[in-house]
């Protein structure tokens, strides 16, 4: 059972500020109902000490990132932890047999899907919070490839470093997207100061037009 | 002695862990642990050598995730050398009684159409590894840890059509009983046996104790000898290491509990380790051996459900079928799959467990027909399919493509026609419909049809199909040409059932063709044929009277325990009843306006009474939409709405064009929709889709994932003037643009509109599209300046 963020559901379906009528929210309220039984959330996460080989770029477990982007998350940061989190498949199915016959359940499945992964992430950065807590370490606020200048192509990496096909299920197609969908992988820096801490990525990414942007 | 001659007759032993040990050895976290056959031979020669030492039968090759997708460049080293490593350990011990197993893992890419890797492109990584291992001398391939069923039937389609070793095959389950892509043990064990493996079990994400109750399974279900590799208990992270904790001593024990519940092989898989794999011998090679026994069930399956035949009668949807059907033969020659999948959808809404498919038209490619329709029936519904076909190389494209153990329609008592599918049978898996007719046409006597029936069942027999996988088809002849034909079916059903043991199978409404008011005799021949046995109906699910037959059956004969089913689907009815006459006047602009769909096509239905069509269109119909999309965009209407109005707008489309049949149907344009090659996210593809559908547009939908030539190639064969393309990502906007530039080269006058997350004013213009689309509206809008 995850729980997921209402709002930001709504928010996925371009409600701001507006409560939807009845009808919607009484198909909102089935399509979640759909997904809590449909999903299976698995997670997985590990530690790896970070370099910095360049200037520009960072290093952990033998993969080399240049991104300013993830540089600036990670300042001061000497370990981090990579994670990766996923619905599973069930959700793809559900999207998918309702794209079939009733689009409008597709779109409301496929907006509370993205909005339970984003919870589900919170719960598995929750953990990790905590096992960085007992060796005195702050975390970061996580972020993806794919955000600002940390390409996309390093999901390989992570899901490699990771064995996510294995561990989770979660695999990565040729374009670099994740397979199931709802699917994210993260990078979350462990400082020894605690910093004023966003839990998302989303302030760090440089696509301000981005439709979700908050 | 070949491994076949002792596997399910006596206990034979697997190693354990290996990449576990690995990391322990230094194995780095992502490092492919496969590249050690290279870099650190001594160290794979040792591991090999220790569980040979601790009395393994079996040892895996250090090729789990060896396929040319991670080793494009040497994996015939990999593997060769994966290979010698193993046959040096066993010369080395002294063992040469061990067998070498090629270990197959899975290829880490999820197949399409959730993910991007196509069967066929499985099917041969897969084959490659396995040549290369089988050469290499490899004794028998062992496939593991596969947690999708679609890619475990590649991986031993791959595996028999590449060599002659015996393959085993086992799967990881999670504590719920269940594969990641949704299987269940009973259907998998459906998929291994129809595709005959020699041995099935699990392996690997569980320790003994949590796999118990998935032992005790597959031990009560299989057919074939049951192998158990399960990790040294479940995976704790420990300073982000993985560990593994249950000792030696403990895992033997509880080994020796999953001995005693009748498997046939044993062994470890992440976190176990020579000392615990010689424990487990040394305790359970002293248990009874039971061997396996032939459990003579027929089930089919699909991904995720097993359907077995013979106990509860078993409902199979028919209305996928052209046959009298010309919506769906139009929508056949269309290629619109769309009304095909919802066809599926409502059946199996309407409680079919098995799906007929039968998509056979003359004018039409069936082989690619069938493979496209059963390839996207299966991404969308968890019923087993029947592939209904008399074109064999259809049937075989379908059984092939299919993922799980089919059913098949049909074979019948003719020489040629057993020739034909038996060997299909034989090689993909499936339970065949036996049709009592041979080259002297249909028997008019029961005795006559038992008599092909046993005809039907040697000759499969001859080619090592049992007698579980065949259901016999008693022949429903209509009543209005042969008072007795009912009469001869019924006694053909009773005599296979009691005389030859068999399975039965009937498409029941053949019995009134003919005859006006169809479902009062379908309906009662249907409940007496189930009294006579009859294992399989393939009726019309959607026909309440035909399920009113089946549960009130269900509920007489004690199979529907304390009227459980009976009372679901009845016993609301009766409270809903009342409620029947609702505020009806809601007229059709409204019903629209608020999404309402049952009641927009009610009204669309009323309002034709009075109101001629095109007038109902362009008067109500159309400018409740325009209300909506201007909402739309104005922000005051969001987008489940927009959708639900573009869904009540189409069911009352559907009542239009119905009282429209005869007059030819217009429509505004040809648009082909496309989510590009390499993204597989298709959603705002499909709700421009429906919002053009719904200004009238005829819409060409290639899919998601789809190639620049196929675009380009239906736009030229379709003289497509606008095409709308999809992309979510950075990476797939790359195919975008090449999909655009092929077609300025091929076919410069076509009018191109992109959308996507990623997308921008600019971005499209770098990319040289005509429009960017920030969203479904403005599509609509492009496509309306370009047609008028």
């Amino acid at each position: 059972m995850i729980d997921f963020d209402r709002k930001e559901g709504l928010r996925y379906l371009g409600y701001r500020d507006v409560q939807p009528d009845a009808a919607v929210e009484e198909r909102i309220a089935r399509c979640a109902a759909d997904l809590q039984a449909a999903a299976q959330p698995k997670s997985v996460f590990a530690s790896f000490p970070l370099s910095y080989p360049e200037e520009d770029a960072l290093a952990f477990a033998g993969v080399v990132i240049h991104s300013r982007n993830l540089l600036r998350n990670l300042k001061g940061c000497r370990r981090v932890y990579l994670m990766a989190a996923t619905l599973g498949i069930g959700p793809d199915r559900l999207i998918a047999r309702a794209s079939a016959v009733r689009m409008s359940d597709a779109v409301i499945y496929q907006a509370v899907a993205a909005a339970m992964i984003e919870s589900y992430c919170d719960e598995v950065n929750e953990s990790i919070r905590y096992e960085a807590g007992r060796d005195g370490l702050y975390c970061r606020p996580r972020f993806s490839p794919g955000y600002g200048d940390f390409r996309i192509e390093h999901q390989h990496d992570l899901c490699r470093l990771l064995d996510t096909s294995r561990r989770i299920g979660l695999t990565v197609t040729e374009s670099c997207l994740l397979a199931p969908v709802k699917s994210v992988t993260a990078v979350i820096g462990l400082s020894d100061t605690p910093q004023p801490c966003h839990r998302r990525g989303c302030e760090e990414c440089k696509k301000t037009d981005c439709a979700f942007r908050r | 002695m070949n491994i076949t001659e002792r596997l399910g007759k006596e206990w034979l032993f697997f190693d354990g862990g290996m990449g576990t040990i690995l990391q322990e050895r230094g194995l780095a976290a992502g490092e492919l642990p496969e590249i050690w056959n290279i870099t650190h031979p001594d160290e794979i020669l040792s591991i090999h050598r220790a569980y040979l030492d601790a009395g393994s039968n079996i040892i895996n090759t250090n090729t789990f995730g060896a396929n040319a997708l991670k080793y494009p460049e040497n994996l015939r080293e990999i593997v060769e050398t994966a290979v010698a490593h193993a046959k040096e350990a066993r010369r080395q011990s002294g063992r040469e009684d061990a067998y070498i197993a090629l270990d197959i893992g899975p290829t880490g890419r999820l197949l399409q159409p959730m993910g991007d890797l196509p069967f066929e492109q499985a099917v041969e990584l897969f084959g490659e590894v396995v040549r290369i291992g089988a050469a290499a001398g490899a004794d028998l391939v062992l496939i593991e840890t596969m947690s999708d069923s679609y890619e475990l039937k590649a991986a031993v389609l791959a595996a028999k059509e590449n060599c002659s070793l015996p393959v085993l095959a086992t799967v990881i389950f999670d504590e719920n009983g269940k594969l990641l892509t949704g299987g269940t043990v009973d259907s998998v064990v459906a998929l291994l046996e129809g595709l005959r493996v020699d041995a099935l079990g699990v392996n690997c994400g569980l320790g003994p104790k949590q796999m118990l109750p998935i032992v005790q399974q597959l031990a009560k279900v299989s057919s074939l000898p049951v192998i158990v590799n399960p990790n040294a208990g479940l995976p704790r992270s420990e300073n982000g290491r993985t560990v593994y904790d249950i000792s030696a001593d403990e895992f033997a024990s509880l080994m020796a509990e999953i001995a005693d519940l009748g498997v046939q092989a044993l062994g470890g898989c992440c976190g176990t380790t020579p000392e615990h794999i010689r424990k487990m011998i040394e305790i359970c090679k002293s248990r009874p051996f039971v061997p396996v026994k032939p459990k003579h069930r027929t089930v089919v399956s699909s991904f995720s459900q097993a359907v077995e035949i013979g106990k509860k009668p078993v409902i199979i949807g028919e209305r996928i079928n052209p046959t009298g059907k010309s919506k769906f033969k139009a929508a056949l020659r269309e290629g619109n799959i769309e009304y095909i999948l919802s066809e599926g959808l409502t059946q199996e809404d309407s409680g079919a467990h098995i799906l007929d498919v039968n998509v056979g038209l003359p004018e039409i490619d069936e082989p690619a027909m069938v493979a496209q329709v059963v390839t996207r029936l299966q991404s969308v519904l968890a019923l087993p399919l029947q592939i209904d076909t008399s074109n064999t190389e259809a049937m075989e494209r379908g059984m092939r493509l299919y993922n799980g153990k089919p059913m098949i329609n049909s074979v019948s008592g003719k020489r040629e026609s057993m020739e034909a599918i038996f060997p299909l049978v034989k090689k993909y898996g499936g339970v065949v419909v036996g049709l009592t007719l041979d080259e002297n046409g249909i028997p008019d006597t029961a005795e006559g049809r038992v008599q092909i029936a046993k005809k039907i069942y040697e000759t499969a027999s001859a080619y090592g199909i049992a007698h579980e996988d065949i259901v016999i088809d008693g022949l429903a002849m209509t009543i209005s040409s042969d008072s007795s034909s009912a009469l001869v079916t019924l006694e053909t059903l009773r005599r296979v059932r009691d005389e030859l043991g068999g399975n039965t199978i009937l498409g029941v409404s053949n019995i009134s063709f003919g005859l006006p008011q169809r479902e009062i005799i379908n309906a009662n021949f249907f409940t007496m044929a189930l009294q006579s046995g009859l294992s399989c109906a393939i009726i019309n699910p959607n026909a309440e009277v035909m399920m009113r037959s089946y549960r009130a059956f269900l509920a007489l004969t004690d199979q529907d325990e304390q009227c459980a089913g009976y009372i679901a689907a009845y016993g609301s009815q009766l409270a809903a009843a009342p409620q029947a006459a609702p505020d009806s006047a809601m007229s059709l602009a409204e019903s629209i306006e608020r999404g309402l769909r049952e009641r927009a096509a009610e009204a669309a239905r009323t309002a034709l009474q009075t109101v001629p069509p095109l007038e109902l269109v362009n008067a109500e119909l159309i400018p409740a939409l325009d209300r909506v999309g201007k909402g739309f965009e104005a922000g005051t209407v969001f987008l489940p709405q927009l959708l639900m109005s573009a869904e009540a707008a189409k069911a009352a489309f559907e009542i239009v064009k119905d009282a429209m049949r005869g007059a030819p149907q217009e429509t505004r344009g040809k648009i082909i929709l496309a989510t590009v090659k390499g993204d597989i996210h298709d959603i705002g593809k499909n709700i421009v889709k429906v919002l053009l559908e719904n200004y009238g547009y005829q819409v060409l939908d290639l899919g998601k994932d789809v190639a620049p030539e196929v675009i380009v190639e239906t736009a030229m064969k379709e003289n497509v003037e606008m095409i709308g393309l999809s992309a979510l990502m950075t990476t797939t906007v790359v195919s975008m643009e090449q999909t655009i530039r092929l077609l300025r080269e091929k076919k410069p006058n076509t009018k191109v509109v992109v959308g996507g997350a990623v997308l921008t004013q600019e971005y499209a213009d770098s990319i040289g599209a005509d429009c960017y689309a920030s969203d479904a509206m403005a599509t609509v809008h492009y496509a309306d300046s370009i047609f008028g």
